[in-house]
């Protein structure tokens, strides 16, 4: 782990190599090769002008991904195809066909949100989903417009029937595999052993997965990130694997990764993730590190509070495990010590009979940050509650389950009287804050109808179309 | 002479022309200002701001910022040479703070640095003494305090008081409509290039680069003619980047005068956010008396707008909102009163509709109010109060409604958007579904087309043809995005009836088309459509005079069409002729102008003929929203909207539905927040939330009003579009209104400030519950 490997990866087909780990991708591109066709519109991976393409290698197969180029930092494209709205012009540079159609179909005005969207569009093509409404907009989800109105550019996405993949930016990876990245300032680990020796030796390091919380630090805040650690690239920690009661999702499984297994085992999980950031957000984050944030509005902790799952971490004294709920330790704290490393999340399955579901508030359906945001279990037997699971985020300084509310749902029928005493309970365990989301008063109020929803909807998706 | 075919021109006018730079959008190839390589030498500039929203400034010190490498210089109000004001109405706003800051984010000092990012850090290393004063936060408190930046303003007609003691009902009532963040995606950026003889050249992404000459000349001392501006294209203004570009300009520029050296200064987003100004937030509180069938005999009605910490454009903000305040509707005996409140805010600035949309939702309030109180259908009292005939055409600043337009498109729309079925298919939907309430708005739009202010009416352009017949056009108007250097290119093509890529359409400079407006309130086409249509007459008619003589035949036997010319018998190419007008010694060069006729308006009394036309529209909107949380959504709305003859229905239809899109998040989602120390924390997207492709409607039924031209000879008997359709958004704050109201049997008033966000919307449920019961 001593000699300096620098980071090489492919952009646009070229080969190119660099030191700069922390450097954004996006400062990259526009700075160093000046391809200019890619925008800076907020610099904190939410409005999606700086959408590129970036081309993997999993299982032999390549997978394009849509991402924020602003809160990508150099070190994580080692190893992989970077393309631009540049790279997909043809030979005589000669427009892509979803350029080509976005432009017919009057889908741009000012045009500066405009490459971004191309981008999404195309990984979306390339993707072969089906082409239906609700993929679109979550396909579309990460990218803001300020003058279309949006329907040209649905109707292009629409336009681009069918799976219409091609080979020419999809195997470019050619002799390029990821390398063991060890420049000034970025660790690559590529096993856990190497990962936890890292950990020790450099307690002031920070552990990076998707970056996508950490970014703006570069991206922002135009503040470098003096030492970094990549956990990405340790097999262990990008295992899923499923047992009779449980699945286990490694610390740096993206969310686009882990997404299709949590939908088919919790219902409404996979409509809530699919709300959680954009696709260019969960093609980079990752469940271990928005834990390791531990924002006290992060999304995942409370399907993962509710679901009982357990933590682990590790260390070169060992593994061990920490129940979720003893996790979060204060505001922005967790029982994380300066040499662990959250490698595994272990979530129970549902067992038949089972209540279930995620909900969350927020100002805007897509890719806004929760209001309040809840998830519920039950477990009833013989018509009885015998364990309640109510777990929030955004109702005080940390994730949190209302125990005194869930008291009040075990031992009876789950109706309307046993809610009632519930929601009645909330206020001893939740204390929300006044700011820009919303007020406490709004919080509450909704704290206590997500619970009513709950009873009224059972694990039907949210959305209002699914209400009675 | 050559007789090649005629085939059919491209790009004619009325007729659907792509944008012109769709595809260099698409594929990355548009250049906005950042994309440019810097000259030579270039330095970077970074702002020092406020980080208190009030106090006495006692001292910059620097010396950290400018010890650390690669920093040039720190620029304060004391390195003005000219005038420190960059005021585009008032005289109130220093570019730099001297002995007093005002808002969160007032720009005390610029950094320069080699780097951005130097400047940047270098910027945070400043440490300002400032001493605290206690800051006024909110429309109330300035109220409250008489704390105004403008002297308030009145439109009287008729004897209101009396008109609404005598009336058979009165209400009282108050109704808040939120700001807005342009949220353009571009940020604020300009690049300022110092040339010999103190010269300046400003490249900006600005509306008005008339304006940043003006502001630029002012702060450095310089005569106007000592100062370009120029600009190719904005990612998107919206009426942020009219004077609030000014000021990033006039700032790039004192950096670039002080270093002797190109700078370029680009806010990044939370700066951009925190600095510059945005829609104007509004309270309306009123009185109105009317008769027992809901129809208006007098109303009182108080405007406050949330100025900021100076004047900027609220004056004529708050002048457009009192010209709007009639909206649709006859009010025969009126009192409208504007306050243009001071607070120690952002100064708030123009935003697509400029006071009109808030204008129009106060009495699209005060109409409902009316309805519910009576148990009316809001529709039919909104009908009942409409402009009509028998006397009933006037507004109250004293201009005639010529052209009325609302009961034909109220009609078409209400036939289209099959309003009868639906609103009793969502009166039986409610009455079996408990937790999900739908509602059904509508909104009707009556829209001043002009600016207010006469003098601001003219428009520039200028046009060559080279002598191989390719043209050159250049106008005073900016490309935001709007299509509106096609449209001008589309008369141009027009004049002399050749193909629209004949035309070489270039960057918009003070250089070549002297003294103009902004690109803003509706009237880009309007002004620089008929001054380029001017200029390409006057050569076509010097061309139809040579070719005529040249060719022995008469002026009315010289054609052009589809690419050629024909002068009796003999047919030659567009470029054939140019080539010999140029040979002959013949001009091919020429400017247009162009003044709107017929306009006027005194600002005392507050009465004239403001606007050239009035331009028409109608809305439906249907929503649902669930009564346990607030959260909404749209689900269905039908827009129709009047273009006059539209000059390009494609780009038209663009307008349309952006703008609605954009008037349904500041109706809905787009909620800006202070905190009590006036921060703005919604200074971003993740904060700050504009709406999502998921959030348009998924019937989305947009259409253009068919066989309506201008009564008014405008340019093709086109009609403005930039701003009207924006208040069409106002429908889904009726329909999320409706469906609130359908909890208390709509008969009892609603009260739903906007943005209607979910906790609005949740809160209004719940009030309207609670009176519904005590009933």
């Amino acid at each position: 782990m001593t000699a300096e490997h620098r980071i090489r990866f492919l952009l646009n087909g070229q080969s190119r190599e660099t030191a700069a780990a922390s450097t954004t991708l996006l400062d990259f591109i526009r700075e160093t090769e000046r391809l200019t066709g890619t925008k800076e519109g907020c610099a904190e991976g939410d409005c999606g002008a700086c959408t590129v393409v970036v081309t993997r290698v999993v299982n032999g197969e390549p997978v394009l991904e849509a991402v924020n180029a602003c809160i990508t930092l150099m070190g994580q494209v080692d190893g992989r195809a970077v393309t631009t709205v540049e790279g997909l012009l043809g030979p005589g540079r000669a427009a892509h066909p979803v350029q080509r159609l976005l432009a017919e179909t009057d889908g741009t005005q000012c045009g500066f949100c405009t490459p971004g969207f191309v981008m999404s569009l195309h990984a979306f093509a390339q993707s072969g989903e089906a082409v239906t409404v609700e993929n679109v907009h979550e396909a579309l989800a990460g990218n803001l417009c300020r003058c279309t109105g949006y329907r040209p550019i649905v109707d292009t996405a629409l336009g681009l029937a069918g799976p219409a993949r091609e080979d020419a930016t999809a195997s470019p990876l050619g002799g390029l595999a990821d390398s063991d990245v060890n420049v000034p300032g970025w660790h690559a680990p590529r096993t856990l052993a190497d990962l936890l020796q890292l950990r020790a030796e450099r307690p002031a390091a920070v552990l990076v997965a998707g970056a996508t919380d950490l970014g703006l630090g570069p991206s922002r805040d135009r503040a470098p990130i003096v030492d970094a650690i990549d956990v990405t690239r340790v097999p262990e920690l990008n295992d899923i694997t499923e047992t009779s009661t449980a699945i286990e999702i490694g610390a740096a499984v993206t969310y686009a990764r882990a997404l299709p297994h949590l939908d088919r085992l919790y219902p409404t999980l996979g409509t809530y993730l699919r709300r959680l950031g954009s696709r260019q957000i969960r093609n980079s984050g990752t469940i271990g590190g928005n834990l390791g944030t531990a924002s006290p509005i992060g999304d995942s902790a409370p399907f993962l509070l509710a679901l009982d799952a357990e933590i682990e971490l590790a260390s070169r004294a060992g593994s061990r495990h920490v129940a979720i709920a003893d996790f979060f330790t204060g505001y922005r704290k967790t029982a994380l010590k300066p040499d662990d490393v959250i490698t595994t999340i272990r979530l129970p399955k549902l067992v038949d009979g089972d209540l279930f579901r995620c909900d969350k508030v927020s100002k805007r359906y897509d890719q806004d940050i929760s209001n309040v945001a809840g998830t519920f279990r039950l477990r009833i037997e013989d018509g009885r509650v015998v364990e309640a699971r109510l777990a929030y985020g955004g109702m005080a300084a940390t994730p949190k389950r209302a125990m005194a509310a869930e008291a009040c749902l075990v031992g009876g029928p789950f109706d309307a009287a046993a809610v009632d005493a519930a929601v009645a309970a909330l206020p001893g365990d939740l204390a929300p804050i006044d700011d820009m989301r919303s007020t406490a008063a709004y919080r509450m109020a909704v704290a206590g109808n997500l619970l009513r929803r709950f009873l009224i909807a059972g694990p039907a998706p949210a959305g209002l179309e699914a209400m009675p | 002479m050559s007789a090649a075919t005629l085939s059919p021109r491209h790009g004619a006018v009325s007729s659907s022309v792509r944008h012109d730079s769709a595809l260099k959008h698409t594929t990355g190839e548009a250049i906005y200002l950042d994309d440019q390589a810097g000259p030579p030498g270039m330095l970077h500039a970074a702002l020092v701001t406020s980080p208190v929203a009030h106090g006495r400034l006692k001292g910059i010190d620097a010396a950290a910022a400018l010890a650390m490498p690669g920093v040039v210089a720190m620029i304060t109000a004391a390195d003005i040479p000219g005038v420190n004001d960059v005021a585009p109405v008032g005289k109130d706003e220093p570019a730099l703070a001297t002995d007093k800051v005002e808002y969160l984010g007032h720009p005390v000092a610029i950094v320069v640095a080699a780097t951005r990012d130097r400047a940047v850090h270098a910027a945070e290393a400043v440490r300002l003494n400032i001493e605290e004063l206690p800051p006024v936060l909110t429309i109330e408190a300035a109220l409250a305090n008489e704390s105004v930046v403008w002297p308030v303003m009145e439109m009287k007609r008729g004897d209101w008081a009396a008109a609404i003691a005598g009336a058979p009902q009165r209400l009282t009532g108050q109704v808040k409509v939120g700001g807005q963040e342009h949220f353009y995606l571009e940020g604020q950026i300009a690049l300022a290039i110092p040339g010999e003889d103190g010269d300046m050249r400003l490249v900006a992404s600005t509306q008005h680069p008339t304006e940043v000459q003006h502001i630029v000349s002012r702060l450095l001392g310089l005569p106007y003619n000592a100062v370009t501006t120029e600009v190719r294209r904005l990612g998107g203004g919206f009426g942020g980047k009219e004077s609030q570009a000014s000021l990033v300009a006039g700032l790039a520029a004192l950096a670039a005068r002080k270093t002797a050296k190109p700078v370029k200064l680009r806010l990044d987003r939370a700066t951009d956010m925190r600095v510059t100004g945005k829609r104007h937030d509004f309270l309306a509180r009123y009185e109105v008396g009317f008769d027992d069938e809901g129809r208006i005999r007098g109303l009182d009605i108080l405007l406050a707008s949330r100025a900021g910490w100076s004047a900027d454009h609220s004056p004529p903000v708050m002048t457009r909102a009192l010209c709007h305040i009639d909206n649709a509707y006859y009010l025969p005996a009126t009192r409208a009163r504007g306050f243009c409140c001071k607070t120690n805010t952002q100064s708030n600035t123009a935003f697509r509709g400029f006071g009109g949309p808030q204008g129009a939702a106060a009495i699209e309030a005060v109409v409902e109010h009316i309805a519910r109180h009576l148990g009316r259908d809001p529709l039919a009292v909104r009908q009942l109060n409409y402009y009509g005939d028998g006397g009933r055409d006037v507004t109250p600043y004293g201009q005639r409604v010529f052209d009325n337009l609302l009961p034909r498109v109220t009609q078409e729309m209400l036939a289209s958007s099959d309003w009868t079925a639906r609103r009793a298919a969502i009166d039986a939907f409610n009455a079996s579904s408990p937790v999900v309430k739908r509602g059904l708005g509508f909104m009707p739009l009556k829209f001043g087309v002009s600016f207010n202010l006469p003098t601001l009416n003219q428009g520039g352009a200028l046009v060559h043809i080279y002598a191989d017949g390719s043209i050159r056009l250049n106008h005073g108007g900016t490309e935001m995005g709007q299509g509106l250097h096609t449209k001008v290119a589309q008369v141009v093509a027009d004049v002399f009836k050749v193909d629209l890529d004949r035309i070489k359409i270039t960057a918009t400079t003070t250089a070549e088309v002297p003294n103009t407006s902004a690109t803003a309130a509706s009237t880009g086409s309007d002004l620089n459509g008929m001054a380029a249509f001017a200029a390409a007459n006057t050569i076509k008619e010097r061309l139809i005079g040579f070719a005529a003589a040249h060719f022995g035949a008469a002026l009315d036997q010289v054609v052009f069409q589809d690419n050629q010319v024909r002068a009796g018998n003999h047919v030659l190419d567009f470029g054939e002729l140019a080539h010999l007008a140029w040979f002959h010694r013949i001009s091919l060069s020429a400017t247009g102008f162009y003044r709107t006729p017929d306009i006027s308006w005194d600002p005392q009394s507050m009465t004239g003929e403001p606007f050239y036309y009035f331009s028409y529209g109608a809305a439906v909107a249907e929503v649902a929203i669930d009564t346990l949380t607030g959260e909404h959504k749209v689900l269905r709305a039908d827009l129709l909207q009047d273009c006059g003859r539209s000059l390009n229905p494609a780009i038209d239809l663009g307008q349309i539905e952006g703008a609605f899109v954009q008037g349904m998040g500041w109706v809905t989602c787009e909620e800006l927040w202070w905190d009590a120390q006036g921060r703005l924390r919604t200074d971003g997207p993740s904060t700050y939330k504009i709406p999502g492709s998921r959030d348009v409607p998924p019937i989305f039924n947009v259409r253009i009003l068919e066989n309506s031209p201008n009564p008014r000879p405008t340019i093709y008997r086109s009609k403005a579009i930039g701003e009207p359709p924006l208040l069409l958004a106002i429908a889904v704050w009726s329909a999320l209104r409706d469906a609130v109201a359908s909890l208390g049997d709509h008969r009892v008033p609603v009260s739903l400030d906007a943005p209607a966000t979910p906790e609005r919307v949740l809160f209004a449920c719940e009030d309207m519950k609670r009176r519904a019961a005590l009933r």
